[in-house]
């Protein structure tokens, strides 16, 4: 068995200024604050099971739940021609399994007092538990039915494509969602797995049956390519020894058909060439919108980037907290929004970059001009050492409050997982947010923000938005979809 | 409404449910505090959790929209907005600045019966938090001012555009409110407002509505965490200490609320599919009925195993999603059943079996482990509630604000755990058979899809 203990910013002192009793309150000045408490993350310990499974423990003991989180490589990124598979596949695991039904395994969950769900992201399905302590046992043999014995009867799987069909249908009614569709299929053209949606479209989801379901959870679910994170009010003794007892007899699959559980670096490469030439602007009409949405961007980085810390300390002064530049311009100084933000999404193959706003409709050319002024700023100026002082000083000390919860402790030792990322990560997170410099965010502001080859989607009311946005020159400009394809004007 | 898009407010925390040592398995559901009271009228709690580093304060200053005036619906949520803006001493943009300077993040709602303001961040920032809280508490007038105002104006008119107009079912909600709750106030309108309302509000009501109710004897403050409570009683005594009591408020005692008959309405609305809204007055939070109402809400749609959720999503699959939940207020509650059809389907058919369905529960009440399910789902949901020290802080504040008493947990799940099945049957048969609000929210041009017909007696 193997420890690894992560601490962050060593030893410092943990509590509060006690102010002196004057008579007089000063408040002209915030009060000087003690140095930043320590976080000493408990260690993640890592055993494996004959089977293959390895297991991944972190035990807290504040509050007497556990969590159990399975996830098997192989998301939506290899959906390949049936976009939307591998998340229809996780959202049967729980529908019917062995011999119970849904009603059957939503009776014993809640009579549990459990949460247990079902999903797939872009590159593994998952099957989280969440449990009070006593309960532990039933409840980990209800969650290894449903992973491992899930039936997949046509019955089930006609209805939860029926249900799917229909959500697919009301992503239309959300502006939000459109501008989201749109923009992902333009920024990833078709080829790219993200192209599509996770959850596919009407096209990809009305052809499938319990067939294509079972053969693309047999080709995942196997103990030797599985990891389990196990956070909570539980030893690692005992948290092998219940993993053993329901998830023992799963049987190991030959290594040829082993899937790994982060893709190697030679796997990054996009199957499809995503530069983009210049700026365009592409319209999904929305007669009569009370806002338009705009989404801005391009392909944005892996997780694994070099300059993964950098790019996200610039990123909060752009548009990833409150203060940042995006939301201070666009809300507090010119009201045209509500909240403008930017962020770019993490995945083993690059996501997108994304920055966004719903702004009043008599705006949207003015929104836009202020949206591109602030990522021409951030690429032509060096930012102020308060701003980056600020924003370094955000992340690092904001690190704390990411690791409370069971929930929150397993879905940060999956990331890590999942990126192939080693455990001691955390280690040094603090001193390299710490170490960033002005330069450095001028210099990944100047290299991965790309306002002269960037996509702009603005979903809103065209007859009232069309003239204004096109005369800003930002690029041509064309009506679509919410697929992203032409749309007649 | 909160202040800040969901993306922003990102971080959670967490902290401990103190266990009785030898009973590992049945833990004690308490959360420790101490209570002090300033000269002014402020009261501050404060729950120790040292598990992790961090400190949560949590402001509750008890106005809502129900004390909003007619012609300035939108009021108190704008009010909300404008605290962040800045005060004598920590002049716009210094609140938001520090705070995150200090790894703190902050963030502000407000309902119908009160506002709450809060940050949460490393524990060395608690005296930050209170420098700042103190000085929008003490000296939030100076700094105020007509473009303040108005720029906030601007950023909740965009607020209600990006939530209510370009959503859709946007409207249902205050549509249904109309009609529940007939003026006089409160609760007839919705807590983001009108428009219209938003457009009038002036610098001189924020002068009046902060005169009126953002004083500290109005407040209640609570500081869970990673402190101790004699080192946040200086903090406060410090910083709130010489903040002037405001005047006592009076509230005038609002008339019954009732719908005397069934009340049947149609929108229409830029959806693909229509949905039906079912709503009744019941029991206000806390009140006798609240906890059997929830339970009721969780037999008819909590689970997929519910009976609802069973007969319209899963066997007749004339429906794509159904919803039911007790929202329990200071003056009233409200019980919603929402269905919305799928492809193919209209709403009559699902009015058919919700009708049958909800009139069943009224009979017979539920099977003795359909209780069971419920109650044990209910209990979970209040440990998931204690691992996090801002949900700690504002459930201590919650408590406290309905019923006096902040450390109410073990109380309110033994409101549950204490439900038999005729208490159930009880509270479906009281409020769910009585008159009530029908919604029905078609696509555009679709009116034959609503609910017209006359009332099916169940």
């Amino acid at each position: 068995m193997m420890y690894r203990v992560v601490a962050l910013l060593g030893i410092a002192t943990i509590g509060v200024l006690h102010p002196s009793h004057a008579q007089v309150v000063d408040r002209t000045t915030p009060p000087e604050l003690s140095p930043p408490p320590a976080l000493r993350l408990p260690p993640i310990e890592t055993a494996s099971l004959p089977n293959g499974l390895t297991l991944h423990v972190v035990e807290m003991r504040e509050v007497p739940v556990v969590q159990f989180s399975l996830a098997v490589p192989g998301g939506g990124r290899q959906d390949g021609a049936r976009p939307g598979l591998a998340s229809f596949t996780a959202d049967l695991l729980d529908e019917g399994a062995d011999t119970l039904d849904a009603f059957g395994i939503a009776a014993l969950t809640e009579y549990y007092g459990a949460d247990l769900n079902t999903y797939a992201d872009w590159d593994a399905m998952v099957v989280n538990l969440k449990v009070p302590y006593r309960n532990l046992d039933s409840a980990l043999a209800l969650m290894a039915t449903v992973a491992l014995r899930p039936s997949f009867r046509n019955i089930d799987v006609a209805r939860q494509r029926d249900l799917r069909l229909a959500r697919i249908l009301q992503q239309r009614d959300r502006p939000e969602s459109v501008a989201g569709l749109a923009f992902n299929a333009l920024v990833f053209p078709e080829g790219h797995p993200y192209h599509a949606s996770l959850t596919g479209d009407s096209l990809s989801t009305v052809g499938l049956d319990s067939t294509i379901v079972r053969q693309a959870y047999d080709q995942v679910f196997c103990p030797n390519s599985a990891t389990l994170v196990v956070t909570g009010s539980i030893s690692v003794a005992e948290a092998v020894q219940a993993t053993q007892d329901h998830f023992g007899t799963w049987q190991r699959c030959p290594p040829s058909a082993v899937a790994t559980a982060a893709p190697a670096q030679h796997d990054l490469t996009s199957p499809v060439n995503l530069s983009i030439d210049r700026t365009r602007v592409f319209f999904v009409d929305k007669p009569g919108a009370a806002q338009s949405v705009i989404r801005i961007g391009g392909p944005g980085i892996s997780r694994h980037n070099a300059d993964y810390i950098v790019i996200e300390v610039m990123n909060t002064i752009l548009g990833g907290s409150f203060s940042s530049r995006l939301n201070s311009n666009l809300r507090e100084t010119k009201g045209y929004t509500y909240g403008a933000w930017s962020g770019f999404a993490y995945r083993p193959l690059p996501g997108p970059f994304t920055a966004g706003a719903s702004v009043r409709t008599d705006v949207t050319d003015s929104a836009l001009v202020e949206f591109f002024r602030e990522i021409r700023t951030i690429r032509d100026s060096a930012v102020s050492q308060t701003e980056l002082d600020r924003a370094k000083a955000y992340l690092a000390l904001g690190l704390a409050g990411e690791f409370e919860t069971t929930s929150q402790m397993a879905g940060k030792v999956m990331e890590l997982l999942t990126f192939g990322l080693p455990l001691s990560y955390y280690d040094d997170y603090v001193q390299r947010v710490m170490a960033v410099t002005t330069a450095d965010v001028q210099r990944v502001a100047r290299t991965y923000l790309e306002p002269d080859r960037t996509v702009v989607v603005v979903v809103g009311d065209l007859a009232s938005i069309r003239a204004s946005v096109d005369a800003l020159g930002l690029g041509a400009s064309s009506i679509r979809d919410i697929a992203g394809h032409p749309a007649a004007n | 409404m909160t202040r800040v898009r969901s993306l922003l407010a990102a971080c959670a925390v967490l902290a401990g449910v103190t266990s009785v040592p030898g009973t590992a398995q049945e833990p004690r559901l308490t959360v420790p505090y101490t209570m002090d009271t300033l000269a002014n009228g402020l009261r501050f709690i404060v729950h120790e959790d040292h598990s992790v580093p961090v400190v949560a304060m949590n402001v509750w200053y008890h106005v809502g929209s129900g004390d909003e005036k007619p012609g300035r619906t939108g009021f108190a949520h704008l009010f909300e907005h404008l605290m962040f803006m800045g005060s004598q001493h920590a002049p716009y943009p210094a609140f938001d600045r520090l705070l995150e300077a200090a790894g703190t993040n902050n963030n502000g709602s407000t309902t119908e019966d009160r506002t709450n303001y809060y940050e949460w961040g490393p524990s060395n920032a608690a005296p930050l938090m209170a420098w700042l809280e103190a000085d929008r508490m003490g000296y939030f007038l100076p700094t105020m001012d007509q473009d303040k105002v108005d720029l906030q104006r601007d950023v909740v008119q965009n607020e209600r555009r990006q939530g209510v107009d370009n959503q859709p079912y946007g409207k249902a909600s205050e549509t249904i409110g109309r009609m529940l709750y007939p003026p006089p106030p409160p609760y007839s309108w919705p807590v983001i407002g009108s428009m219209a309302d938003l457009s009038a509000a002036t610098l001189e009501d924020t002068r009046e509505f902060f005169r009126t109710y953002y004083a500290p004897n109005n407040a209640v403050i609570v500081v869970a965490g990673d402190v101790t409570p004699a080192a946040v009683g200086d903090l406060m005594r410090h910083y709130f200490g010489d903040i002037p009591r405001g005047p006592s408020i009076t509230r005038p005692t609002p008339a019954s609320f009732t719908v005397t008959q069934y009340t049947l309405a149609v929108l229409e609305d830029r959806v693909q599919l229509p949905r039906v809204y079912y709503t009744w007055h019941t029991a206000k939070a806390y009140a006798p009925m609240d906890a059997a109402l929830d339970v009721v809400a969780y037999i008819l749609a909590g689970a997929k195993n519910s009976r609802l959720t069973q007969r319209l999503v899963y066997e007749d699959q004339v429906a794509s999603d159904v919803v039911a939940y007790q929202d329990g207020k200071l003056l009233d509650g409200d019980f919603t059943i929402r269905a919305t059809a799928r492809p193919g389907h209209d709403l009559p058919t699902l009015h058919r079996i919700i009708t049958e369905i909800v009139g069943r529960l009224a009979a017979d009440g539920p099977a003795p482990r359909e209780l069971r399910q419920a109650q044990n789902a209910i209990e979970a949901s209040f440990l998931n509630r204690l691992e996090r020290v801002l949900a700690k802080a504002d459930q201590l504040n919650g408590y406290f604000y309905f019923t006096g008493e902040p450390d109410y947990f073990a109380q309110d799940l033994a409101r549950y755990r204490a439900l038999t099945r005729e208490d159930v049957r009880r509270a479906a048969a009281t409020y769910l058979l009585a008159p009530k609000v029908v919604l029905s929210v078609v696509p555009e041009g679709k009116r034959e899809l609503a609910i017209e017909t006359t009332e099916v007696a169940p």
